[in-house]
């Protein structure tokens, strides 16, 4: 990905985050459920958009180990609310053609009896478009 | 009373049991949930993006027909309510959401988020009322230690979901009690079970399950309750543990006695 600085205002400009009122309490790395699977964690997250350095955020791994549980969007102070940096910046990927995380094909085996369509949906929307 | 009422894909498949036990409850205390004609799946996410129109029009379709035919909105499953619950804030709080997705729709008067939309439980707490229905179950459930599981989604945003405390909820605690069994508060109760994160990263989800299974197990719970089929089975699939976990339509049911009756 190239023009940083464009790709982090649409990263602000999709998530209605600003990242400057962030105070790097670290509340949010700390409430995470993902936290051990992220390379790079929800508090750094608001660091890499304020430095335009969004190829790093954009080839990351925590865009698919977060969770959308709301745990740090609740739980922020100052209402940056980090997941929805995490979350514009998995839509930068997922709508760029072939940057799906999730393949249809890839279903069938992962399915099982009692899987439920919630989940299959959900999966489908985070992780593709 | 009559409700319009949204099931969602995951009710007429996979959990079946979820709605089937909350109609028969319905039915039994009173009032009426009037399904949707031609609802489509909620997307079982909130679609964050404030640039995201096109997946929130299924939610803006059902808000519309509840405020058409002049009723509340009732949901059962969590991420439905959750999902239909925030697009009605967006809709009544966010113009810029509320005229692109009305441009789409081109309904006969533009919608505004004039639905109110309550999930079943809030139907128990705040219109039936926990002391009525204390007062009407036939067959309480005593002695049993149940924990509520309530995951992210009914809780959060706080603000937005403005469904109980969202650190320190009561509601299903206070349904545990109604209907004669005993609540086992545990701190892991709101933290989340991984969600759609078990289809591709097991082990995290895993772990989420193992640590809230263990928490609840450790207060002395000998089940749990959710409204959540995602939830269920992530509880149910990922974990070793042997705690139980029922839906909490289904436990409403027996202590109502209209299990059976349930289709």
């Amino acid at each position: 990905m190239s023009h940083g600085a464009n790709k982090a205002d649409k990263i602000k400009e999709i998530s209605g985050v600003n990242p400057l009122k962030c105070m790097k309490c670290g509340k949010c790395s700390a409430t995470c459920p993902a936290f051990d699977e992220m390379d790079i964690k929800p508090h750094q997250f608001v660091s890499y958009v304020v430095n335009d350095d969004i190829e790093a955020l954009a080839s990351s791994k925590s865009l698919w180990k977060c969770l959308s549980c709301f745990a740090c969007i609740e739980r922020c102070p100052r209402s940056v609310q980090p997941g929805k940096l995490i979350d514009a910046a998995r839509q930068l990927v997922v709508r760029e053609k072939g940057a799906d995380y999730l393949k249809a094909d890839e279903i069938p085996e992962l399915l099982d009896e009692e899987l439920p369509q919630q989940l299959l949906v959900s999966a489908f929307r985070r992780y593709r478009r | 009373m009559k409700y319009t009422y949204y099931p969602g894909c995951t009710l007429r498949t996979k959990a079946k049991d979820l709605d089937a036990y909350a109609k028969a409850s319905a039915k039994a205390l009173g009032f009426e949930l009037e399904e949707v004609t031609q609802w489509q799946c909620c997307g079982g996410v909130y679609p964050l993006g404030s640039d995201e129109i096109a997946t929130k029009l299924s939610s803006v379709r059902v808000l519309n027909e509840a405020k058409e035919k002049g009723q509340d909105l009732v949901t059962l499953c969590s991420a439905c309510h959750h999902v239909i619950k925030r697009v009605n804030d967006d809709m009544k709080n966010v113009p810029d959401i509320q005229s692109r997705a009305n441009n789409y729709m081109k309904l006969p008067e533009p919608y505004k988020g004039e639905t109110n939309v309550l999930h079943f439980l809030e139907v128990l707490r705040d219109r039936v009322g926990f002391d009525n229905l204390k007062k009407m179950v036939t067959n309480p459930l005593t002695g049993k230690k149940i924990g509520a599981y309530y995951g992210c989604l009914l809780l959060r945003p706080g603000e937005i979901l403005a469904f109980d405390n969202p650190e320190n909820p009561t509601i299903i605690e206070d349904f545990i009690k109604a209907i004669g069994a005993t609540p086992v508060v545990y701190p892991y109760r709101n933290e989340c079970c991984g969600g759609y994160i078990s289809l591709k990263e097991k082990d995290m989800a895993k772990s989420m399950c193992d640590t809230i299974v263990e928490s609840a197990k450790g207060f002395g719970a000998e089940m749990l309750i959710t409204a959540c089929p995602l939830c269920m089975y992530n509880l149910n699939k990922n974990t070793v543990g042997d705690v139980p976990v029922y839906y909490f339509t289904e436990l409403l049911a027996e202590a109502l006695g209209v299990k059976e009756d349930a289709e």
